[in-house]
């Protein structure tokens, strides 16, 4: 493998981690037969809590660690009207996902003392794989420059698909996901799995917005979340139940934004790059659709 | 949903509420009680929000109503109710149909750059500068909120992804036309020239900032009132939004209602950004339809306002002097102006709840029904 293509490689599993992160909690949460939109704000909110965890620490691994219990706390927001009281989680998710906007932006003025992007030298990053002494072997020039949080995230993917699939309580998750009504008849205690389907898919954004705020970049900037949490959205609905048809619809996104970083070093406008990315996830989307559409009926799952 | 034909109560309504409850249900079910607390609600939120920030609501709120009635302010204010009462209608329009329009960005945005180049590219005659532009403004947010609409009804994927996802990649070619193509050359600053003079919106009453769009948005707005309460069409979307498939089964096009609210809200949207483009600075500036954040503060007020077209003005008024009261507050106290964001937020939410905590005393089946995967 050459250079450049070890590199690009690299920059697709980059660019793939943090919304990959988003579309595990996505997807238990549809398992759960909840529609999670509040995915971009939660991974703003994880963001922004890492980077301020970082900076008061000194250590991106604090950081990572208050990411991920700040943005639980924070889905609590979702779950607590949308399980509890019963609130369109639609409605819901559209107001904590503005609330993550303003509050992020409000709080990094009294916060860093700066507006737009805070970034110094001082604040803590995650380490590389390499740095660490790992990652080494014929892979190294893809896994070298990761951080430790995209092996965890390929770790939890493999976990969250054998979870779903084999073990009792996720069965009894999708249960609740299919039929809610004949999971309750069952006795299952179905508010208390939307409960945690939320509050995990928000443990998972917080994880998500520390591997972007900490570890593809050292920096935290208004609104940097930028659609991700709406294309982990998506690839849960290109995915369906299968956590690896998801993986790979994460993988196209991140394929799409190192090919467009790419192609603006080689003169391709910066607005074609950032358009990239969402046309592509929709039109995956589409297409994934159509082709459903035109298979006979009965001809295949889902 | 919130939106839809309400008082249909069942017949066989649940044992009596007690004493207080029935006390603050007759509170809410009184006339013109939801604009009210709604209001008290947002006041109530933002002195909760600006003492937990260590601000005092004594320093702030006088430092708002300054920035946003005070001397030589009202007129901006009053301007400002055009693209917050404009998105709120993007948003609002099919949202009464049960679908959610949240690309209101990127048909602001193709929708002012659209009137932008032609009013740059064709001059026109008289009334015809200006109105010409606008129609292309409105036909652009349309297009392109109109394509989600098949993805909608024949794909089943929900608007509210469509639109979203359609909105950066609308932006981002707004924002490469204005850099490249149509931008005005050798200034180094993203913006069209100045539109030519036929093409400026008329000021009223030698207002710097208000022009005939102030009125144009309210008489949509009084359209709108008027066709979703007295029209077939406008019985129709309700009855859709309140439940799609008992519409259909009643001989609802429903689909052909989809296709055609989701493209009126973005005609709206687009139209809002070529009253934008068309008003001072009379040009299209990069970023300048869609930082200020007009998409948000209309959705916010449209769900405040439960969707109810009485009551959506009434939100909007409110937000929009949050809105350009807080800039005012950013100016003289230093305190970040996105508080009306963080309270937005939290309207929403809490609306939300509280609208579901009344229904459930209606709600006959005792399962949950918390939402569901556009499958």
């Amino acid at each position: 493998m050459s250079v450049l293509e070890a590199t690009f490689a690299a920059a697709v599993l980059t660019a793939t981690a943090p919304v990959a992160l988003a579309a595990l909690g996505g997807q238990v949460c549809a398992a759960a037969g909840v529609f999670n939109i509040a995915l971009e704000g939660q991974l703003l909110w994880g963001a922004f809590t890492a980077v301020l965890a970082s900076h008061l620490t000194g250590s991106a691994w604090w950081g990572v660690a208050c990411a991920v219990a700040a943005t639980t706390a924070y889905a609590a927001l979702l779950s607590v009207p949308a399980v509890t009281f019963r609130a369109d989680p639609i409605v819901v998710a559209v107001g904590v996902n503005l609330l993550a906007l303003g509050l992020t932006a409000f709080l990094m003025r009294p916060v860093f003392g700066v507006r737009g992007t805070y970034s110094s030298p001082d604040l803590a990053g995650l380490p590389t794989l390499a740095e660490l002494g790992l990652g080494g072997g014929p892979l190294a020039g893809i896994l070298g420059p990761q951080s430790p949080l995209v092996p965890v995230t390929a770790g939890l993917v493999a976990a969250a698909a054998w979870w779903l699939r084999r073990t009792r309580s996720g069965l009894r998750l999708r249960g609740i996901g299919e039929h809610p009504a004949a999971a309750e008849a069952l006795g299952l205690k179905v508010a208390a799995y939307r409960h945690g389907a939320v509050l995990g898919a928000g443990a998972l954004c917080g994880l998500a917005g520390a591997q972007l705020a900490l570890g593809n970049v050292t920096l935290f900037s208004e609104g940097m979340s930028a659609g991700r949490g709406w294309v982990a959205v998506v690839a849960v609905m290109l995915g369906g139940t299968r956590v690896a048809g998801v993986v790979a619809a994460c993988l196209l996104f991140g394929v799409a934004e190192a090919l467009g970083f790419r192609l603006q070093g080689e003169g391709l406008p910066q607005q074609a790059a950032d358009a990239a990315p969402y046309l592509i996830t929709l039109l995956a989307l589409v297409l994934v659709r159509v082709r459903d559409r035109l298979r006979p009926v009965g001809g295949g799952a889902s | 949903m919130t939106a839809g034909i309400r008082g249909a109560r069942r017949a066989d309504a649940p044992e009596r509420p007690p004493a207080l409850r029935a006390a603050w249900e007759r509170i809410v079910a009184a006339p013109g009680a939801a604009p009210v607390l709604a209001i008290a609600g947002t006041l109530v939120l933002t002195t909760v929000v600006l003492l937990a920030a260590g601000v005092s609501p004594a320093e702030a709120y006088p430092a708002i109503v300054r920035g946003a009635v005070g001397e030589g302010n009202l007129e901006y204010t009053v301007a400002n109710l055009v693209p917050t009462l404009g998105m709120a209608l993007a948003f609002a329009i099919p949202f009464r149909a049960g679908e959610f329009n949240l690309g209101g960005d990127g048909q602001l945005a193709l929708g002012g750059i659209a009137a932008a180049w032609l009013a740059l590219a064709v001059p026109l005659p008289g009334g015809l500068a200006v109105a010409a532009p606008l129609a292309a403004a409105a036909l652009a947010g349309a297009l392109l909120a109109g394509v989600a609409a098949p993805l909608r009804t024949r794909l089943g994927i929900p608007a509210i992804v469509s639109t979203l996802l359609l909105s950066t990649p609308a932006v981002a070619f707004a924002s490469y036309l204005v850099r490249f193509p149509l931008g005005e050359q050798g200034t180094g600053i993203a913006q069209t020239p100045p539109l030519p003079e036929a093409a400026h919106l008329p000021a009223l009453g030698g207002s710097g900032h208000v022009t005939l769009a102030v009125p144009l948005v309210l008489a949509l707005t009084a359209a709108w009132a008027y066709a979703d309460a007295r029209t077939v069409l406008g019985y129709e979307v309700r009855a859709t939004g309140a439940n799609r498939e008992f519409a259909r089964y009643g001989g609802v096009a429903v689909d052909r209602l989809a296709t055609a609210t989701l493209a009126l809200g973005g005609a709206c949207a687009g139209l809002v950004g070529g009253l934008i483009v068309l008003g001072p600075p009379y040009r299209f500036v990069d970023g300048a339809l869609t930082a200020p954040g007009h998409t948000f503060t209309g959705i916010a007020a449209v769900l405040l306002a439960a969707g109810r077209p009485a009551a959506v003005p009434v939100t909007v008024a409110l937000l929009t002097v949050l809105h350009v009261g807080g800039e005012g507050m950013e100016r003289e106290i230093g305190v970040p102006s996105s508080l009306t964001q963080v309270v937005e937020g939290l309207v929403i939410v809490l609306v939300a709840a509280f609208a579901t905590l009344r229904g459930l005393r209606d709600r006959g089946n005792g399962t949950a029904t918390a939402g569901e995967v556009g499958a």
